[in-house]
């Protein structure tokens, strides 16, 4: 016997792709729109499990704010595996599947009447944006918004224009390195821990939010525990394989914790203690 | 509820009866070992037999399972929509001599696909199946430690339970669809005082068989985890596994899977699949960019152990180790549980001397 019907987590609905624009030689920002115009529902740091049919699902980080939502939303995409090679070949128009938006997300309600700062290392600033633009959204709501942004060389740099227009707000502190400069590179050259020494904070009053390559998190860690942001008020996103998306698969486990469901963002007062998380 | 009684003689139509209905599997004799397979004939079945390759989880979470077809845009131009469909197979089963440790496994099973997220394909094919549990009367083998971890007997996690009393079985009976498959198909009767006298003698007699074989209490086992997630013996432990995944294949509590596309040769048709993973596996914890968030053996190794001794029970309430013994029985290095929990254990003893 087989029956058919569509109640299961794992049947994707079908987007359709809005603009594509090539962010840098690796990365794409993708424009995505739910059936019928329908919102994603997506909260800052949640994430979607991307299909394309004979090729496989992937998870990916939503970029967009829920605040800049229209009906569609954002990814930005680092051509690197089987998936995001075939998303990286299609065209406005194309039907991508989508699964989603899981995960735990930003506390953002919490971060409210705080000063925020960000951390983010190379494609880190890609799920670290959503947060980025809803309290930009909602400025009013947050204390001082500080953005340190770090990638390895000039020409990694994502959203070129929206960097431009928050390092010209008078309300957003940003700061911004390259591991390796080139002939044009005029700015700051180091690693993003560099950047730290340049922002003076009230530690109390200071939620953090970090996304970065792996080996990023020790050290970010390092200078904003050293600046005296308690544990409890330092949130990570967090990468892994993700097959399922709705903690079942077992991929994503970081000790007894399901990145994709318990993740992928984290407290750091909630896994400093896992070996596995860092 | 009452007890019931098949005689013997009354289980092979029982089966038959049943047969018209539900696909009807049990244990058969494959070499000198035995499998679950559905039943063609029911003189095949040996309910008295002692462990199964594999657990019956098989028949709840297939090895492999097609979950959805789909159809691809236009191949070359990129455009058109795509559709996907879910599939789900979930013949009417009943699952015939179940050991009480595969039952509790099972409970396991239900936990993980029904808590959170519902897994539509688990559920359905859940709903879809009866469990016949068998009371083991002796332990499997010397890999066995059921009575250790609790899971020798059964109180529930069944609609039919049976108990060999020589020349019947005893029939206890575990829900109302066990009751109603009894009553339309078993041709049982009911117990009377010498039966209840004879499966009192026969459980009696059982207990002592079983050799309690963890040096610690079950109890305990999830807190001493806890302590042990440093321990050297892990390094040991990963030096010996040669990450072969057979004990997670093998184990009844293991659900975690993979899903992988298949496309027809014409490009515009497909399916996706998911099939059993292991955390074994060097890849399992591998993302596209190249980092692999669980490289060394010993650490996959581990992984697997906490899930069994404390991940599972503390995040479904039940306990992720049944003490089934097939793990060790599989593994080609001779890494049983029953070592590596006592060991851990011994040496946390020795440390708080």
């Amino acid at each position: 016997m087989s029956v058919m019907h569509d109640e299961s987590i794992y049947t994707p609905v079908m987007a359709r792709l809005g603009k594509v624009e090539q962010l840098t030689k690796l990365e794409k920002l993708f424009t995505l729109e739910m059936p019928d115009g329908a919102s994603l529902g997506n909260e800052p740091g949640q994430f979607v499990e991307v299909s394309l049919f004979g090729i496989g699902e992937a998870p990916i980080s939503i970029s967009s704010s829920p605040s800049r939502s229209n009906g569609t939303f954002e990814l930005c995409v680092r051509r690197v595996g089987d998936v995001t090679n075939a998303l990286h070949s299609l065209q406005p128009g194309a039907y991508v599947g989508i699964r989603g938006p899981f995960g735990h997300p930003f506390p953002t309600a919490s971060m409210k009447g705080k000063d925020v700062l960000f951390a983010a290392g190379g494609l880190g600033l890609a799920p670290l944006r959503s947060l980025i633009n809803e309290v930009l959204d909602q400025r009013g709501s947050f204390g001082r918004v500080i953005i340190l942004y770090g990638t390895k060389n000039p020409s990694e740099v994502l959203f070129k224009d929206e960097l431009l227009e928050w390092a010209e707000r008078e309300d957003v502190e940003f700061h911004m390195t390259v591991d390796r400069g080139d002939e044009n590179w005029r700015g700051h050259v180091g690693v993003i821990t560099t950047l730290f020494p340049r922002v003076t904070i009230n530690p109390r009053n200071t939620v953090a939010a970090t996304c970065g390559p792996p080996i990023m998190y020790r050290f970010v860690l390092m200078e904003l525990l050293g600046k005296g942001i308690p544990e409890s008020q330092i949130y990570l996103s967090l990468e892994r394989r993700m097959k399922c998306g709705v903690g079942k698969c077992g991929h994503c486990q970081i000790n007894d914790l399901y990145c994709c469901q318990d993740g992928p963002v984290f407290c750091y007062k909630d896994i400093k203690g896992l070996e596995e998380a860092l | 509820m009452s007890l019931w009684i098949i005689e013997k003689e009354k289980m092979a139509p029982f089966v038959a009866n049943m047969q018209s209905d539900y696909r009807v599997v049990g244990p058969q004799a494959r070499g000198t070992k035995f499998a679950f397979a559905e039943v063609s004939d029911p003189g095949d079945l040996r309910l008295g037999y002692n462990t199964t390759i594999l657990p019956p989880k098989k028949y709840l979470q297939p090895p492999e399972e097609r979950m959805m077809t789909f159809r691809r845009p236009d191949p070359g131009v990129g455009r058109g929509e795509p559709r996907a469909k879910m599939t789900l197979e979930a013949p009417p089963t009943v699952i015939l001599g179940i050991h009480t440790c595969d039952l509790h496994g099972i409970k396991v099973l239900d936990q993980a696909f029904g808590q959170g997220y519902p897994d539509a394909h688990y559920l359905a094919r859940r709903k879809n199946t009866l469990l016949v549990g068998i009371e083991c009367l002796e332990p499997c083998d010397e890999h066995s430690f059921c009575k250790s971890m609790g899971t020798s007997t059964a109180t529930d996690g069944y609609d039919l339970h049976l108990t060999d009393l020589g020349g019947a079985y005893a029939v206890d009976v575990g829900s109302e669809r066990g009751a109603a498959l009894l009553e339309q198909y078993a041709g049982a009767r009911e117990a009377t005082e010498a039966d209840m006298q004879q499966l009192n003698k026969v459980l009696g007699a059982k207990w002592p068989r079983f050799p309690y074989k963890l040096d610690l209490d079950v109890g305990e086992l999830s807190a001493m985890m806890s302590q042990s997630y440093d321990s050297p013996e892990w390094e040991m432990l990963g030096d010996k596994c040669l990450a072969c995944g057979q004990c997670t294949l093998v184990c009844p509590t293991c659900f975690c899977f993979n899903v992988y596309d298949e496309v027809e040769l014409n490009l515009e048709e497909g399916e996706r699949w998911r099939r059993w993973d292991s955390c074994q596996l060097d890849e399992f914890a591998r993302v596209a960019g190249g980092e692999n968030f669980r490289e060394h053996r010993a650490a996959r190794l581990r992984h697997r152990f906490m899930r069994k001794g404390r991940y599972l029970e503390e995040k479904y309430g039940e306990l992720g180790c049944t003490g089934c013994g097939r793990c060790a029985r599989s593994c080609l290095v001779d890494i049983s549980p029953v070592d590596v929990f006592n060991d851990l254990h011994g040496v946390r003893c020795d440390g708080g001397e």
